[in-house]
């Protein structure tokens, strides 16, 4: 293991290590934690100059109660579950799908479209963003959550395939040579030997999907307007003009637009990290 | 997902003819469905972004075939110039985020109690979205409710209003989207030191090998893997970066924050009117630079897959 453990070390060190550690998470979550401290604030502290010291008033319920009650907040957050759950079904069934096809057969231009999947990836937004839109538009779906939807799906399935391909790539092949010896057809090797086989892959995905698309900004600024459709992170824009200056129902706006993923990261952790480190080992 | 299924009973000339090709017929039907999704959605808008760039067109009316005078007029727009430049400062910058993660990740490996909720907090700023960290270290930076100037002041040091001054704004935006990164590269650290060969470390200690040289030497090649991660998701998150920019300065003061993805959006759909071949010219800039840098990552890639496959 390195570095070394510091059980080794002498007991000095295992003391100061020890007490480094609360310091240096606090520090690291310093800018956050001055946003939590605010949103249990009442009004009143900001306009007597009292930001740091101790509040005058504990207003962790009507700060957030009025979150609620009082903006759009609960339809942005709706909107974005709405957004989010079907992009990351269909983006995780077509990948199935495309991963075993680069998975386990092997054809002329299985790399090459492999390959276009990645690089598509990495494109930046704005080379899409004027066809994207126009297309939308011309669909009808220009406003609403479908047309946001759709584009999700299609470019998640980039990052999708990659991860499924290479996943596939690593189950033990005699599996489907053996199940192809009994006669077994091909698409039910699919849906009863290698799609259980899929779970973590899926599990990982799943929730590695869900935190992207939750989070995206850009495509929301591009492919909705109103409350009817907007998911939280571009409502927050319209719900921080709505309370400008009122610092402690902004703060508990954007923690309550943070509290979903935070949360599905802290349940699926081990699903989370699997993924997001996928080929940092070899 | 349904499969495509084969109906009970079938013809039987039929069924032999799926028999025969079924090698063929199977990928293709699997990789139908997303292929299509991903040509209509992400492939061809690159080259219909290319064919747009070279017209005059307000998203509306007619377009008018302009050749490449939008690219003429990108080389003496100073606007475009500092986007570039502001760029650059983005990708030197952003790649701190590889080091930092590093040293994070080496100060955490441990495994003292309750270390595993330590390596989850320090990671967490990860989940949150680009929107709620630019808000959170706008408001840290703010000259009179923020954290940062009651701290500075607690030591006696004068005020300083980053967002606001046009010589700091942007590398205040980047230390905030460093914030994030370091978070990512951390991770990919740690799962990396997870996987180093513990009887390399022990030669390496019998040798003599200790602290620098030891993590020179004998870690950091072990390490190769996550730093690789590391540097792609890094450079495409620097080049990509437009909503914390949006969010914490939406390109001011004076426009000294904008980089070429925002400029983008500010031309092609910002207030000022919609300039879309301006526009397309602008992304197809940004994707050019981006282009030098995922050849790079397929080629290395391509080598890798090949020497799985020969090996």
């Amino acid at each position: 293991m390195f570095p070394t453990p510091i059980e080794k070390r002498s007991r000095a060190a295992q003391i100061t290590y020890q007490s480094l550690l609360p310091v240096a998470l606090i520090l690291w979550l310093l800018p956050l934690i001055a946003v939590m401290l605010f949103s249990i604030r009442p009004f009143s502290d900001f306009g007597a100059g009292n930001y740091w010291g101790v509040p005058s008033s504990f207003e962790l319920f009507t700060n957030y109660g009025r979150v609620f009650f009082e903006s759009d907040m609960p339809r942005y957050l709706l909107n974005s579950v709405l957004i989010t759950v079907p992009t990351v079904i269909g983006a995780v069934a077509l990948s199935c799908m495309t991963g075993f096809a680069l998975g386990i057969y092997r054809f002329r231009g299985n790399l090459l479209i492999f390959f276009m999947f990645i690089a598509g990836n990495f494109v930046p937004f704005q080379i899409l963003m004027v066809p994207v839109r126009d297309l939308t538009v011309s669909m009808g779906l220009y406003d609403t959550k479908l047309g946001l939807v759709l584009f999700h799906i299609a470019f998640q399935t980039g990052f999708c395939t990659l991860f499924m391909r290479n996943f596939i790539r690593a189950l033990p092949y005699e599996l489907i040579e053996a199940a192809r010896v009994e006669g077994v057809a091909e698409w039910r090797i699919f849906w009863f030997v290698v799609l259980p086989l899929m779970r973590p892959a899926i599990a990982a995905l799943s929730v590695l999907i869900f935190t992207f698309i939750w989070n995206d900004y850009f495509w929301a600024l591009v492919l909705t307007q109103g409350p009817g459709a907007q998911p939280v992170t571009a409502g927050i824009t319209s719900f921080n003009s709505q309370f400008v200056a009122q610092y402690h129902l902004m703060s508990a706006g954007s923690i309550v637009a943070a509290i979903p993923p935070v949360a599905i990261f802290f349940l699926m952790q081990r699903h989370f990290i699997a993924g997001l480190t996928l080929g940092a080992v070899k | 997902m349904t499969a495509p299924a084969t109906p009970l009973h079938q013809p039987r000339l039929e069924a032999t003819w799926m028999q025969r090709n079924r090698m063929t017929v199977t990928p293709i039907l699997f990789l139908l469905p997303g292929l299509l999704f991903f040509l209509v959605y992400v492939i061809s808008p690159i080259f219909q972004s290319f064919n747009i760039s070279l017209y005059r067109w307000d998203g509306l009316g007619e377009a008018r075939f302009i050749g490449l005078d939008n690219y003429r007029e990108l080389a003496t727009d100073r606007n475009f110039e500092i986007s570039l430049w502001n760029n650059l400062r983005w990708l030197v910058l952003y790649l701190l985020a590889i080091p930092l993660g590093l040293f994070i990740a080496l100060f955490l490996n441990q495994t003292v109690t309750g270390i595993r909720l330590y390596k989850s907090l320090f990671f967490f700023p990860f989940v949150l979205s680009q929107v709620v960290v630019g808000l959170v270290f706008s408001w840290f930076y703010l000259p009179r409710e923020g954290l940062l100037n009651a701290a500075l002041q607690f030591f006696g040091l004068g005020t300083v209003n980053i967002l606001g001054n046009p010589d700091l704004a942007t590398y205040g935006i980047i230390a905030a989207g460093l914030w994030p990164q370091t978070a990512y590269c951390m991770i990919l650290y740690l799962t990396g030191l997870n996987a180093v060969d513990p009887e390399q470390v022990e030669a390496g200690r019998l040798d003599g090998a200790k602290g620098w040289k030891m993590l020179w030497y004998v870690i950091l090649p072990q390490l190769k893997p996550a730093t690789f991660i590391a540097f792609v998701v890094t450079i495409i998150g620097a080049l990509r970066s437009f909503d914390l920019i949006s969010i914490m300065t939406n390109g001011g003061p004076f426009g000294s924050t904008r980089v070429l993805s925002f400029y983008m959006f500010e031309q092609a759909l910002g207030e000022y009117g919609f300039r879309m071949g301006y526009g397309s010219a602008i992304a197809v800039v940004l994707f050019g630079i981006m282009l030098v840098f995922i050849a790079y990552f397929l080629w290395q890639m391509w080598r890798d897959e090949r020497a799985a496959r020969h090996g």
